[in-house]
């Protein structure tokens, strides 16, 4: 697991570095010319331009040098030292994204934005998963009935949208044809506001109705076949013939055998989601990471790019690994077994 | 569970009613991609982000099928090509063109060009008017041709928002009942006592006189800018949707084809080849297969498509790269059943090579089960792409469907109200995505007997 952090960190490195390099060098001459230019008794000291553009040119290999970037990026000391500095967290400072707070720490940067991601699309699961399977246990309970034949039609229809196509449509119809709820997804008043969390509530209505209209279909389709497959099996055949009721069957007793897939594919959308939220919040405005990731790339900010990419690859595979813990918790027999 | 053979497949497939619904609609978006791609000439593709193309197109104009819903008549989009009368008299020449218009819509154009390219020498006098259904002639505009000893080319564009023409119908301002306010063509095709539109025949002239000299007329039209236009519409940089919506479809299908044939072929043959080894070379696989796995997908694409291209073929290879690992875990699994059957062993008894194996023997049995996840697998593919250039990283030489979303995006679309911008592109990736899935399904209710209830 730590060796695919690593994989997908030397990855980016690898993707990002030449480009990154490039920007620094400019970043250094110019700065370099600045200093020279302002400091006008150096350049009275030279008779000809030619002899004044050499030592200009030495001055900025002498930065270039003492800053390390005469090594390319991909030698090891440079390559170590880079690997090193992300994994404690210090993504260095962004070239030209900051904080609402103004800082340009691109740890703070995305520490401040990474609650809202995850407040959006953890409350957008909840929701899903609840829907889906109170929906998926109620169709699988009457299998061909009217209510499992919609719940089938509207899974298969609904995951074909792209979700940042209805968001886009929701906008136009929910914020400037009925103006409900606002078009941008940023509240306009300060973090400090009592009232800021409720502003914060309302702004987040749209793109969760969006999210669950997208994402309810499919769950429901999911939990409805995991219980169709476990209503077949034999333990149920047997509480059906004890004369149990087949609503207590199906609600607590398949439901709880169906519980270990159910959780662990859970788990994953919700990780997977985080990858999504580059789109749907770029759609929303909603003032999180996936949006910071656009913006960063929009302007090219690489410190904030390998940060984020890093940070997204940690929750990803955190939620992996829960999945993997929660699927041992819930079903014994893989425990046992390995 | 790869006893199935082709023509049960077959027979089977045609039961089903949605997989015949998938092959429906896509054998449709097939047929409209070979109409695109053998009418409509390449040329209109190439020049989609060349904005002196779609100048005499309007901006921002309703598809003109929305006349046929709505009462109110929204003037169309019209080019109306020009007719040439010539006369002499007293020894000047009049080289008349006019344009003649039946305008009976609810609302103002909301501008009129002339372009016209004629061939002269000396100097001559242009004089633009219009005659309009009520007999009233206003003269828009007199000016003339600059002098020319030899005969030249002249191209020239008149422009109803020329302030010239707004003068010159200050002229009449004590004729209309309202004040002359707003733009020339409210006035124009206006009724006198009220600013409504007056509807009827009108006619507009491009007058040019000479001295013993005409002029040849060589390109003559007019374009009355109307908010109605085509089958789609126009967007903000007056392109006509249409021909983007079109061009789309060959584009979306190649693109989800290619990476679905693309990262199936290469997972089948991953993952067989994997199971089929076993042992190390097995577990060796597998960690990078799951390494792939852990790799999120949307933020990787994005860097590569910024650092290295957003080249469209280059685009298809990279989503190639996160989309074979899932068909490459299915398919191991599937072959580490499969060599464990008879013949297979007896295969290598024989003494017959491992590629001769893995391609002869294992891999037809997964056929099946290969050409559902094909199926399956080419709506991600189309979305992750609309995605991409959603986000403003696809290809620009190419108008992908996504890429029309980004422009309506970035220009506001939901906000201004164009929905004719916003709704047709997400239904074609929806119905495009929805053909593949009803096929998959199809296909896998076959392959995976489980699934039959």
């Amino acid at each position: 697991m730590f060796g695919v952090l690593m994989i997908t960190l030397l990855l980016t490195i690898a993707l990002v570095g030449s480009n990154m390099d490039t920007i620094l060098k400019q970043g250094v001459i110019y700065q370099v010319r600045a200093e020279i230019t302002e400091n006008t008794t150096i350049a009275q000291g030279f008779n000809n331009p030619d002899e004044f553009e050499k030592f200009v040119q030495q001055k900025i290999d002498e930065r270039i040098k003492t800053l390390g970037l005469d090594n390319p990026w991909y030698s090891p000391q440079r390559l170590g030292y880079t690997m090193y500095k992300i994994l404690i967290l210090d993504f260095g400072n962004a070239t030209f994204l900051t904080s609402d707070s103004g800082s340009s720490n691109v740890g703070e940067i995305i520490f401040e934005k990474m609650p809202k991601t995850i407040l959006l699309f953890t409350t957008a699961t909840i929701i899903i998963s609840i829907i889906g399977i109170v929906l998926g246990a109620a169709s699988s309970n009457k299998i061909g009935s009217k209510l499992d034949r919609i719940t089938s039609t509207f899974a298969v229809i609904s995951s074909s949208f792209p979700v940042w196509w209805v968001g886009m449509l929701m906008i136009f119809v929910f914020a400037f044809v009925y103006q409900i709820f606002p078009a941008r997804a940023t509240p306009s008043i300060e973090p400090d506001d009592p009232e800021y969390i409720l502003a914060l509530l309302y702004h987040m209505a749209l793109p969760v109705i969006t999210i669950v209209l997208i994402g309810f279909g499919a769950w429901a389709y999911l939990v409805r076949n995991f219980m169709v497959g476990i209503m077949q099996e034999d333990f149920i055949t047997a509480k059906k013939t004890i004369g149990i009721s087949k609503n207590k069957i199906v609600y607590s007793h398949a439901l709880r055998n169906a519980a270990p897939p159910i959780v662990t594919i859970l788990a994953l959308s919700l990780s997977g989601s985080l990858g999504g939220a580059i789109i749907t919040e770029a759609v929303f405005d909603w003032p999180g990471m996936g949006r910071l990731y656009f913006e960063a790339i929009n302007v090219m900010d690489l410190p904030v790019i390998i940060g984020s990419t890093y940070i997204l690859t940690v929750l990803f595979l955190v939620s992996i690994f829960i999945a993997d813990l929660l699927y041992g918790y819930f079903d014994p027999r893989v425990r046992t077994s390995s | 569970m790869s006893s199935v053979s082709t023509n049960e497949i077959k027979r089977e497939f045609l039961k089903s009613k949605l997989g015949l619904t998938g092959i429906f609609i896509l054998s449709g978006l097939i047929l409209v991609s070979i109409i695109t791609i053998s009418v409509i000439p390449a040329s209109t593709f190439q020049e989609w982000n060349n904005p002196e193309k779609w100048i005499s197109y309007p901006k921002t104009s309703v598809p003109s099928w929305v006349n046929f819903l709505t009462s109110e008549k929204i003037p169309e989009h019209k080019i109306i090509p020009g007719k040439i009368f010539e006369s002499q008299k007293d020894g000047i020449f009049l080289t008349s063109q006019q344009f003649g218009v039946y305008f009976d819509y609810d609302d103002f154009p909301s501008d009129f060009i002339f372009e016209t390219k004629i061939k002269y020498s000396d100097s001559h006098l242009v004089q633009i008017k219009v005659i309009r259904p009520d007999g009233i002639t206003l003269e828009l505009l007199s000016t003339s041709l600059p002098y020319s000893e030899i005969d030249t080319t002249h191209s020239q564009r008149y422009f109803s928002t020329d302030s010239m023409i707004k003068k010159s119908l200050n002229v009449y301002k004590n004729d209309f009942q309202f004040e002359l306010l707003t733009s020339s063509t409210d006035a124009i095709f206006s009724h006198l006592d009220e600013n409504k539109v007056q509807k009827g025949n009108y006619i507009f002239m491009i007058n040019t006189y000479g001295i013993d000299e005409s002029v040849d007329v060589i390109e003559s039209k007019m374009i009355l800018g109307g908010k109605a236009f085509g089958l789609m519409g126009t967007d903000e940089l007056r392109r006509d949707l249409a021909i983007g919506l079109l061009w789309g479809t060959p584009l979306a299908l190649f693109i989800g084809i290619s990476v679905s044939v693309g990262s199936v072929v290469v997972g089948l043959i991953y993952g067989v080849y994997s199971g089929y080894k076993g042992k190390k070379t097995d577990e060796a696989m597998m960690r990078f297969n799951d390494i792939i796995y852990a790799l999120p997908a949307l933020p990787f694409l994005i860097i590569l498509a910024v650092t290295i291209s957003n080249s469209i073929f280059l685009m298809i290879g990279f989503l190639m790269i996160f989309s074979w690992v899932g068909i490459a875990k299915v398919s191991r699994s599937m072959s580490l059943q499969i060599k464990t059957r008879q013949y297979v062993e007896a295969a290598k008894i024989m003494g017959q090579k491992d590629s001769k194996i893995i391609f002869r023997h294992i891999l037809p049995q997964l056929l099946p089960y290969a050409f559902a996840s094909i199926a399956i697998s080419v709506p991600a593919a189309i979305t992750t792409e609309a995605g991409l250039s959603f986000l403003g990283l696809g290809d620009p030489s190419f108008p992908t469907w996504g890429q029309i979303l980004h422009d309506a995006n970035t220009y506001g679309a939901a906000a201004q109200g164009f929905w004719w911008w916003i709704v047709p592109p997400g239904i074609l990736i929806a119905i495009t995505g929805l053909a593949f899935v009803f096929i998959g399904n199809a296909l896998d209710v076959i392959v995976n007997p489980k699934l039959k209830r």
